[in-house]
């Protein structure tokens, strides 16, 4: 079986502003619903309760709204979650509150209201752990970012670093774009998720980087725009079966994986097509106009001459 | 071309086979137990406990599967869960026939069904996270504030006496937020002041000043006192926590400092989070009381008491080694006053002992109370909730000044060790606010396991299907290369015993469909070296040879973005990121070296190799 049979090079260099115009367009669109929109944050960020309760039957949503309410709790967001069945509460932090007893007296209201509910699971988060949550989601991310740029350097050469990270950092920022256009939920697992899609879509500039280099040693006669759209081309293979693997896993959680998984997978499927994307057609551009040159990578081989000169 | 010398195959099987090994406990399953572990410090678990437990269970008819020893814990397993709450009813009648005054907890466990062989190998099934098992979670942050602010209150207490005993006249001594400020008339009482709170105190800082017409002298904790008070009291405070929890039953709790502030506390199975916080939050006491000798002496009157009628101002006890005594109901002491207990050993008799210290006001009682009783006896007691156990009741030989106390006599080293840390754990040494929790049901536990099981099988099977069609039977070396990836990350996960968690299973599933990367980059590699003419063997060998560089950047930026959630991840994202890391690793492995060795094994002796089964070549 073959699915790629390219007899010749595309020419992606040809068209690669027009790429590099439509990523800033989606770029651009990311940070303006970022901006107007914002992330909607889970509970592990904002702090506050969170009781996910589950019923025989069907539940009702607004009976339970009215319950809590005329138990006193206002403010709180009741949604179905998964399943008809499933309901997931959520409750700002109040000054005061004990936590333990706010399970205990929220289910007790319920269990009157409609008896049979079953508590799954509650969450509480102290208003400063919130805090240092998103801190380290943000420390880690630069420690990433700085990393790889610091690896890519010394594998290849700065121009190759810097193009690789703005490329992915694209896809990071389009991710976050996409949660704030849809407000999903962002929570501590889409953090991981992110993150991992940073180290994992550099994995495809990096095996594009890696033709390039190959080729800008063997293919002497040929120009940079030549080479990139080689490197590419001998690589789109690869790079639709990889990444069809990796999808193949990560649909298979967005389908099995329950509610808990399911942006986590989510946050991982618009990493990958976005990975693809901006590896071929966003920082193999951006290699080009950094202006990379054979002798980048040549030179070192013949030091002596150029000592002589 | 195509061979591997015989060390590289020894080192695929051997990697194999102890893959196999540590995965094996996890095909086993979990049966029903029962755990028993001692609730006090002082009562030991010992094979002997094991006998006991054996012979009840014995003479109640029940069968056991299986009974262990462990350091800390006897374990028995049963057949079914009927058996096994039956067992718990037994033991716990057998082994606490106080109910109100249990010795031993005795809880409901699930145990790994993996034969004793494998246990001694130290090879367990993975361990898993609290969103699997279901269970409650805490953090709880320690009031360092809180700790030193005590701290500095009990300080102004013995400066105010310190000032006392030595005769200065003195303004006041007042707590300013984090510094203790005492003012005086003149210049010469504060320098006698100075003199004598040096001498005194070491850690306090002493700065003077002048506050109008008054003389100031502030002290405040040193640096490095500070610290030492905050390393104590977190540690201290985890001392009490494991003590309260040994009470709610719970079979492996985990209790772990994080940070340099907070404690974990981690239940599994429990549900009840208003009893577990009620516990947590329960404070115990230490009380000092003379002993009644004259009626402990009379045996009358000591059956009497047996019978739960004490003479009048009398309470009746019965001390560890099994007398009974009355002790005085009046308080002479509390545990507020002692600021540490430490094992050791008497300088004189080299007898284990426990060295107690008290603050200034406690030393004074402490003086007053001892020259007027030498000669009598003195109980000390621990206080929880509301019930007391005498620890020690010793005789006093002399006056004892100073606020150094030693209990000896009657103590073994280890005896000595429990009582410094009973009266160490009786209280919490500074305040503690819960600042996440998290509470899981069981069913929860078994959908996410199940929800994270499908996750990976499908997304597994997928790939192997796509792959083997794919790539024909360098398809399957991959599909096998992959299995063995999922065994050795299962088989380390094991043997490290790393917190599996939902997004753990995540990461293996991930993993999975990250790790073939390394395969179909080889792959296409060798169908391209094939299609610019290269001979089969020399496909093979340039193929894997030009995708290692390849293959090791892309892992090593991956690697880094695990590293990077490891150290700054917490609670999910740490158990998404440390799956994560050892994936990579391990199917660096899997798909380089066991997949080439695969190849090698079945091209690697052909000399006349027309055509390498990967698939569709040429097509030009």
């Amino acid at each position: 079986m073959e699915f790629f049979k390219i007899r010749k090079n595309i020419p992606f260099m040809r068209h690669a502003l027009v790429f590099n115009v439509i990523s800033l367009i989606t770029f651009l669109l990311a940070v303006f619903f970022l901006a107007t929109r914002g992330l909607h944050f889970s509970v592990e960020f904002t702090g506050g309760t969170l009781i996910e309760v589950s019923y025989p039957q069907a539940a009702d949503t607004q009976k339970i709204r009215d319950t809590l309410a005329a138990a006193g709790y206002v403010d709180t967001q009741v949604a179905n979650f998964g399943s008809s069945r499933d309901v997931l509460i959520r409750m700002p932090l109040k000054p005061g509150q004990d936590s333990a007893k706010l399970g205990a007296e929220v289910m007790g209201a319920l269990d009157k209201a409609d008896p049979g509910a079953e508590l799954k699971r509650v969450e509480f988060v102290g208003p400063q752990v919130g805090r240092e949550l998103a801190e380290n989601g943000a420390i880690a991310l630069l420690l990433v970012v700085f990393g790889i740029i610091v690896y890519l350097a010394l594998r290849f050469e700065w121009r190759f670093a810097v193009s690789g990270i703005i490329a992915n950092l694209h896809d990071v920022v389009i991710i976050l774009g996409c949660f704030a256009f849809f407000q999903w939920e962002f929570s501590l697992p889409v953090l991981a998720a992110v993150l991992a899609v940073l180290g994992y879509s550099v994995n495809e500039s990096v095996v594009i980087f890696d033709r390039v280099r190959e080729n800008l040693r063997k293919m002497r006669k040929a120009s940079i725009p030549e080479i990139i759209d080689h490197s590419i081309t001998v690589n789109i293979s690869r790079t639709i079966i990889t990444h069809g693997s990796t999808q193949m896993a990560v649909l298979s959680m967005l389908i099995f994986g329950g509610e808990v998984l399911h942006y986590f997978a989510m946050a991982l499927t618009i990493g990958i097509l976005f990975g693809i994307y901006s590896s071929v057609l966003v920082a193999s551009p951006l290699l080009m106009w950094f202006g990379i040159s054979r002798e980048q990578f040549i030179k070192a081989k013949k030091p002596k001459e150029e000592a002589v000169v | 071309m195509n061979r591997y010398p015989l060390w590289k195959y020894a080192l695929i099987g051997i990697t194999l086979c102890l893959g196999l090994l540590y995965t094996l406990p996890n095909f086993y399953g979990e049966a029903p137990a029962v755990q028993v572990s001692s609730v006090k410090a002082t009562v030991k678990v010992d094979a002997r406990l094991l006998e006991r437990v054996d012979e009840t269970l014995k003479a109640a008819g029940i069968t056991v599967d299986g009974i262990f020893f462990d350091q800390n814990s006897v374990r028995a397993r049963f057949g079914d869960t009927e058996t096994q709450i039956k067992a718990k009813d037994t033991i716990e009648r057998a082994l606490n026939p106080d109910p109100e005054n249990a010795a031993y907890v005795v809880a409901l466990n699930l145990l790994s069904r993996s034969p004793a062989w494998l246990t001694a190998i130290h090879a367990l099934p993975m361990y898993l996270g609290l969103d699997l098992r279901g269970g409650v979670h805490f953090l709880l942050q320690v009031d360092m504030k809180g700790a030193l602010t005590k701290r500095l209150d009990a300080t102004a207490a013995d400066l105010r006496s310190l000032m006392r005993d030595k005769g200065v006249r003195h303004g006041g001594i007042a707590r300013e937020r984090d510094q203790l400020a005492i003012r005086f008339r003149d210049a010469e009482a504060r320098n006698k002041a100075r003199a004598a709170i040096e001498a005194a105190q070491p850690d306090l800082l002493l700065v003077e000043g002048q506050d109008g017409s008054d003389f100031k002298l502030t002290a405040s904790l040193k640096p490095e006192a500070q610290k030492r008070i905050q390393e104590f009291a977190i540690k201290q405070n985890i001392t009490t926590l494991h003590n309260r929890i040994n009470e709610l039953g719970v079979a492996e709790p985990v209790i772990q400092q994080q940070g340099a502030d907070r404690i974990v506390v981690q239940l599994p199975g429990v549900q009840d989070t208003a009893k577990a916080k009620d516990i947590l939050g329960r404070t115990a006491t230490l009380e000092v009381r003379l002993v009644d000798d004259e009626n402990s002496q009379n045996p009358a009157v000591m059956e009497e008491a047996a019978r739960g009628n004490p003479p009048v101002g009398d309470e009746y006890y019965v001390e560890r080694n099994g007398a009974p005594l009355l002790v005085r109901k009046q308080v002479v002491l509390t545990g507020d006053r002692l600021t540490d207990a430490q094992p050791g050993f008497d300088s004189q008799t080299h007898e284990p002992a426990v060295h107690l210290t008290l603050d200034s006001a406690g030393a004074r009682i402490f003086k007053d109370i001892t020259r007027d009783n030498v000669g009598k006896r003195m109980a000390i007691l621990l206080i929880e909730k509301g019930k007391g156990e005498v620890i020690t009741a010793p005789v006093i030989r002399t006056e004892i000044g100073g606020g150094r106390v030693q209990i000896s006599g009657r103590m073994s080293t280890v005896e000595a060790n429990d009582v410094a840390l009973l009266l160490r754990a009786g209280s919490l040494a500074a305040p503690m606010e819960i600042v996440e929790e998290r509470t899981i049901g069981p069913s929860l536990g078994a959908e996410n396991i199940e929800r994270g099981f499908k996750s990976t099988l499908y997304g597994f099977i997928a790939i192997v299907v796509f792959m083997s069609a794919y790539y024909m039977l360098f398809g399957v070396i991959s599909s096998i290369a992959l299995t063995v990836n999922l065994l050795l990350l299962v088989a380390l996960l094991s043997l490290l015993q790393a917190t599996l968690t939902l997004p753990g299973i995540a990461a293996i599933a991930l993993t999975l469909g990250m790790a073939i990367d390394a395969n179909v980059l080889i792959n296409e590699r060798i169908r391209e070296e094939l299609r610019n003419g290269a001979t089969p063997q020399a496909a093979i060998a340039a193929g894997y040879e030009r995708a290692w560089n390849t293959i090791l950047d892309s892992n090593v930026t991956s690697l880094i973005a695990g590293l990077a959630l490891l150290i700054f991840g917490s609670g999910p994202v740490r158990g998404f990121a440390v799956v994560h890391c050892l994936g990579i690793l391990t199917s660096m492995f899997s798909a380089v070296v066991v997949s080439r060795g695969i190849v090698n094994l079945i091209y690697g002796g052909r000399r006349k190799l027309a055509r390498l089964s990967i698939g569709t070549v040429h097509w030009k």
